[in-house]
């Protein structure tokens, strides 16, 4: 094939990032989550958002599973408990204010292998909604719907009682921006992120476990972070 | 005016062009939360993006695989390597002001080598992604990784391509109308001037060394 003057340079370039991008698909799991770690405090830093272009790098990614970001503005907003209760919940976003505040700082990880770390979240813990709604004696699990329309989500009863488990309604001392779930969203800490029911509408308190949207496409129930989904993360 | 691309490359050229341009348009609107935001229609823009990545082998096939290809293989030749006043270019790590740069400059054989590079490596770990079910988990986590760093790149390495061509309008213009003017090649590209024009041995036929030759 012609001639052979030169060093054939492209070649080499093309078998070079041929060979790195096979690399990094098989070992890009254990480099991402070293280079999450060195790029978060920068990350924290950074005022201008800019960082947030950065692959893989500690930041949200946007998921939702209908073809739009679904809109409640704060004040049409609506949350309401339903179920085996005794006493309905039908509470506005100022209610949810007007009680007591939770705040955590803890990690997001989502089952597709991002992490964000150190993320502030502030809201009011679901035990004390379960409380004020007052569950009754049958009830075992407990159902979450979005507004969105598509997306449930379960939390056995036991599991919805940590403390460590909010109705959100501030992410990183904002309020939950409309992409990232809001104006109310559910944060369950040690589980994955696909748990954490964005545009939260609806809890119902039911007798047993309805599998949520993802659960019923294959992933795990039990959700637990390096505990489920075949997965060998740090625990939150 | 010299001829510089013919039909089928410059058909080429545009059918990639118009293929990237879709690709990062949709990637911005999946990627980036402003822009998604503003978007919205996440399936609608996924199905768009894995259909353009998919298609961006067609035009490269058409064009390679057709009676039409002379032109393309022989440039694809070129930009493949590096002769002896690239390397000294490169030794001089782009300082030697004497080099005499032949049909492309070394920094477009770059250029293509990454960008080659890159379509097939976007679409492995692309294909990766969209057909997840059939991998392990690991490797989804691994090819996003690489899909997302590369990206970057690409973002990168296209802005500096479309500013150098809007940049210099002749430059541009070869690539819209297929000649440009003796007096730009000869500026930018004196060895391939001089190869058109026979005041020099045809590039390739004997081993180039450094000094220019009349």
């Amino acid at each position: 094939m012609g001639d052979d003057a030169g060093t054939p340079v492209g070649r080499r370039v093309v078998l070079a990032m041929v060979g790195l991008g096979a690399a990094g698909v098989l070992f890009g799991e254990r480099v991402a989550s070293g280079l999450n770690r060195l790029l978060a405090p920068l990350q924290a830093a950074d005022r201008t958002g800019l960082s947030s272009l950065i692959p893989a790098a500690g930041r949200f990614r946007i998921y939702s599973v209908v073809g739009f970001l679904p809109k409640r503005t704060d004040a049409e907003y609506r949350l309401r408990v339903t179920g085996l209760v005794d006493r309905p919940l039908d509470l506005g976003l100022a209610d949810l204010r007007a009680r007591p505040a939770t705040r955590l700082v803890k990690d997001f990880q989502c089952v597709t292998g991002w992490r964000v770390p150190d993320v502030p979240w502030t809201g009011v813990q679901l035990s004390a909604l379960l409380d004020e709604a007052g569950v009754q004696p049958a009830a075992g699990a407990l159902t979450f719907s979005s507004f969105d329309r598509s997306y449930t989500e379960s939390l056995t009863l036991d599991q919805a009682r940590r403390p460590d488990v909010l109705v959100a309604y501030e992410l990183e001392d904002k309020p939950v921006s409309r992409a990232q779930g809001g104006p109310v969203r559910l944060y369950v800490a040690p589980m994955y992120g696909y748990k954490s029911c964005k545009w939260l509408e609806e809890i119902r308190v039911t007798d047993a476990v309805e599998p949520g949207y993802w659960e019923q496409r294959g992933y795990d129930t039990d959700a637990w972070i390096g505990r489920s989904n075949g997965r060998k993360d740090k625990p939150v | 005016m010299l001829h510089r691309f013919d039909r089928a490359e410059r058909a080429l050229h545009w059918a990639n062009a118009v293929l990237f341009g879709v690709l990062m348009a949709t990637a911005l609107a999946l990627y980036w939360g402003p822009v998604s935001a503003l978007v919205g229609r996440r399936p609608l823009v996924r199905q768009v993006h894995v259909v353009a990545g998919l298609l961006l082998p067609l035009p490269w096939l058409v064009a390679r695989l057709g009676p039409w290809s002379a032109a393309l293989r022989a440039d694809t030749r070129r930009l493949g390597r590096f002769d002896a006043e690239d390397r000294r270019w490169a030794r001089s790590l782009g300082r030697d002001l004497s080099v005499r740069f032949g049909k492309f400059h070394p920094l477009q054989k770059l250029n293509a080598a990454f960008t080659a590079g890159a379509v097939v490596v976007m679409l492995g770990t692309g294909s990766v992604m969209h057909w997840f079910h059939y991998f392990p988990l690991r490797w989804r986590t691994g090819a996003t990784f690489v899909h997302d760093w590369l990206a970057l790149g690409l973002f990168v390495v296209v802005a500096v391509h479309v500013g150098k061509a809007l940049s210099d309008g002749e430059a541009l213009g070869g690539m819209w109308r297929g000649t440009v003017e003796q007096a730009w090649a000869g500026r930018h590209h004196p060895r391939w001037a001089d190869e058109l024009s026979g005041t020099s041995p045809a590039m390739g036929s004997s081993p180039v060394d450094g000094a220019p030759k009349t």
